[in-house]
């Protein structure tokens, strides 16, 4: 009886695909229902696995009649389970902050198409993160992609279809550079399999031949998974298409999509390429050289702004440049740094989504606008919304006491404990947090502020419940990870451990 | 280093291909080129792909008493990665359909301005 936990996993991969094909003929309520039916089951299935790999470490499970080598295969450790919890509940808790926006960006008749993409991308993260397979692993990502582009696409004007192509254009090319990694990664060492590549490719890195086609192929996945979720130099696709989208899909996008990339990518530092050999190879230099570049030319993006969500855009550009630094900053601190950075991973998977939703209930209580200087006094329009607002905003500047504090405590204890990186690292958060602090305490205190000119309507704007519950949720995960992190940082912990 | 261009000149193709249609994508702006540009790449990995199962005078993996057969497993990667680029085509071009059939124009470069124009 007790095996049946093994097969949880595939289920949670299975489930919402089924969900998606009722989905596609259901109506408008019975595809809702399905969605959310879906995402409370898989989270319940992850949470027995949870426990077990607490317990057990991790275990693999043999897909179709093949064994490893040549068979696809399943490996579900802590932290895979942990990011699938949050690839499950983050979707629902997003469409409920978004609900009422998503009613009035999509024509009635397509709503149940947006359940079938959140169904399909639940089941695609999913199997991103338990795969035991790089090809499998592709085929995924270009689930993910396509279903992303599907729930941006899905409200019909022309700034989101031109965001969309220029957020394709950018995935595409990623696509193309991981495709190619990996081809080289098959071709150098003969095997498809995650933990079988990787002792091939101890064996090469052993004999000292072939470094130049393994750095080529290493680099070409890293650059491919950088341009997908938005590295330095690839961000310009992110503030048109999270300020454009509706308020759910930017929260899905920026808070669960752009990470199961970089899931994947720690995935294949600890379990393809092996951490050894990839500092041998000199990316990880190069992946925390742009982290930090991120850390400040997206805050600096965020100061000049004047539209509160595309500020909140530049801002996740910000944050995914503090996750590649935590990769890349390496040498003996390296696991210290990757907890760190999977502990920011959930941070900002848990704030940005808070962010936006306030947002757009700050704008509504505002006749829909977005520019700071009509959203002067939504606070008071709105109060929840601001509150809500409030703590998001904290969180990432790192007040104390929020979700945001904690990681870059992380960070900071990471940098110190590292060879030679701890100057730099932690000059340049410092910097960060002073920009963050800028662009995130004057938009708070802007919308705290009276408004400019009188208002006819002074009546406090009327959230819906689902509103208010999933500010609420994300507001709550914000604090207790900001009180009460160690918990989390021990299963993170854990889970690194047996991603190798 | 020279010969090793010499032997491997299915990988070579293959690579100056990609170089091609990456360029393509990224510098042209016209959206239908870009598309293109997208097929040619991932044609090129499907070249590298299937040059790399191909053992000299092998047949089909199909089990006939043959001496040597080919790797199957870039086959079946290729056929894989040739689903997954006709999906992804077929999403390109539904977009590129849409902003046609709103900006009347295929460069990326009008299409921008006109959306900008839009908004404000």
């Amino acid at each position: 009886m007790k095996d049946i936990v093994f097969d949880f996993p595939l289920f949670t991969i299975i489930l919402p695909l089924l969900g998606a094909v009722i989905c596609s003929v259901a109506g408008k309520k019975v595809s809702k229902y399905v969605y959310f039916a879906v995402s409370l089951i898989c989270a319940a299935l992850s949470v027995p696995v949870l426990l077990y790999t607490l317990e057990n470490g991790y275990f693999t499970r043999a897909m179709g009649h093949f064994a490893a080598p040549f068979g696809n295969e399943i490996r579900v450790g802590t932290a895979e389970v942990l990011f699938t919890l949050l690839a499950v509940l983050l979707p629902a808790l997003s469409v409920l902050g978004g609900k009422r926006r998503l009613m009035e960006d999509i024509s009635e008749k397509k709503i149940n198409f947006y359940f079938v993409m959140l169904c399909l991308l639940q089941s695609a993260i999913t199997a991103l993160a338990y795969t035991n397979d790089l090809f499998t692993a592709y085929v995924f990502i270009e689930i993910s992609t396509l279903t992303s582009c599907g729930l941006l696409m899905i409200r019909q004007i022309g700034r989101t279809t031109v965001a969309a192509v220029r957020y394709m254009i950018f995935n595409l090319l990623g696509s193309g550079f991981v495709l190619m990694g990996i081809c080289m990664l098959y071709d150098l060492t003969g095997y498809l399999s995650m933990s079988y590549i990787k002792e091939a490719v101890a064996d090469i890195a052993a004999t000292g031949k072939y470094t130049v086609p393994l750095t080529a192929a290493v680099g070409l996945i890293v650059i491919g998974i950088g341009m997908k979720s938005g590295m330095f130099p690839f961000h310009l696709w992110m503030p048109d298409t999270y300020s454009t989208s509706t308020t759910a899909s930017a929260c899905i996008l920026s808070g669960l999509v752009s990470k199961g990339y970089i899931f994947l990518l720690i995935k294949i530092i600890y379990r393809v390429i092996g951490f050894d050999v990839m500092e041998g190879t000199g990316v990880p230099l190069v992946i925390f050289v742009f982290g930090l570049a991120g850390m400040i030319v997206g805050s600096l993006g965020a100061i000049r702004e004047n539209e509160i969500r595309r500020m909140i855009a530049y801002s996740s550009a910000a944050q995914i440049g503090y996750i590649y630094m935590g990769i890349g900053i390496g040498g003996p601190a390296a696991q210290a740094a990757v907890a760190a950075a999977v502990f920011h991973i959930f941070t900002h998977a848990l704030t940005k989504p808070l962010l936006f939703i306030s947002a757009s209930g700050l704008s509504q209580a505002s006749g829909g606008e977005v520019k700071f200087a009509a959203l002067q006094g939504s606070a008071h329009r709105n109060p929840i919304a601001g509150a809500a607002f409030t703590v998001g905003a904290l969180s990432m500047v790192g007040m104390p006491g929020f979700a945001g504090f904690i990681s870059k405590l992380l960070f900071a204890q990471a940098a110190v404990a590292s060879d030679n990186r701890a100057i730099i690292t932690l000059s340049v958060l410092a910097i960060s947090t002073i920009l963050n602090a800028i662009y995130f305490l004057r938009t708070t205190m802007r919308i705290y502020l009276p408004s400019a000119e009188p208002r006819q309507n002074t009546s406090v704007y009327k959230n819906g419940t689902a509103f208010v519950f999933a500010c609420a949720v994300l507001t709550a995960f914000n604090v207790f990870l900001g009180m009460h992190s160690q918990p989390i940082l021990d299963m993170i912990n854990a889970g690194i451990e047996t991603l190798a | 280093m020279g010969e090793n261009f010499f032997y491997n000149y299915e990988e070579v193709a293959a690579i100056l291909l990609f170089g091609i249609g990456f360029t393509t994508l990224v510098f042209h702006r016209n959206l239908i080129k870009k598309i293109i540009g997208m097929n040619i790449m991932d044609t090129a990995i499907y070249l590298f792909l299937a040059s790399m199962g191909y053992i000299d005078g092998g047949t089909a993996p199909i089990i006939d008493g043959a001496e040597t057969y080919i790797n199957p497993i870039p086959s079946g990667l290729v056929l894989t990665g040739i689903v997954v680029s006709v999906s992804v085509s077929a999403i390109m071009l539904a977009l590129t359909v849409r902003l046609y059939g709103r900006y009347h124009t295929l460069n990326l470069d009008y299409i921008y301005m006109y959306a900008q124009k839009e908004h404000e």
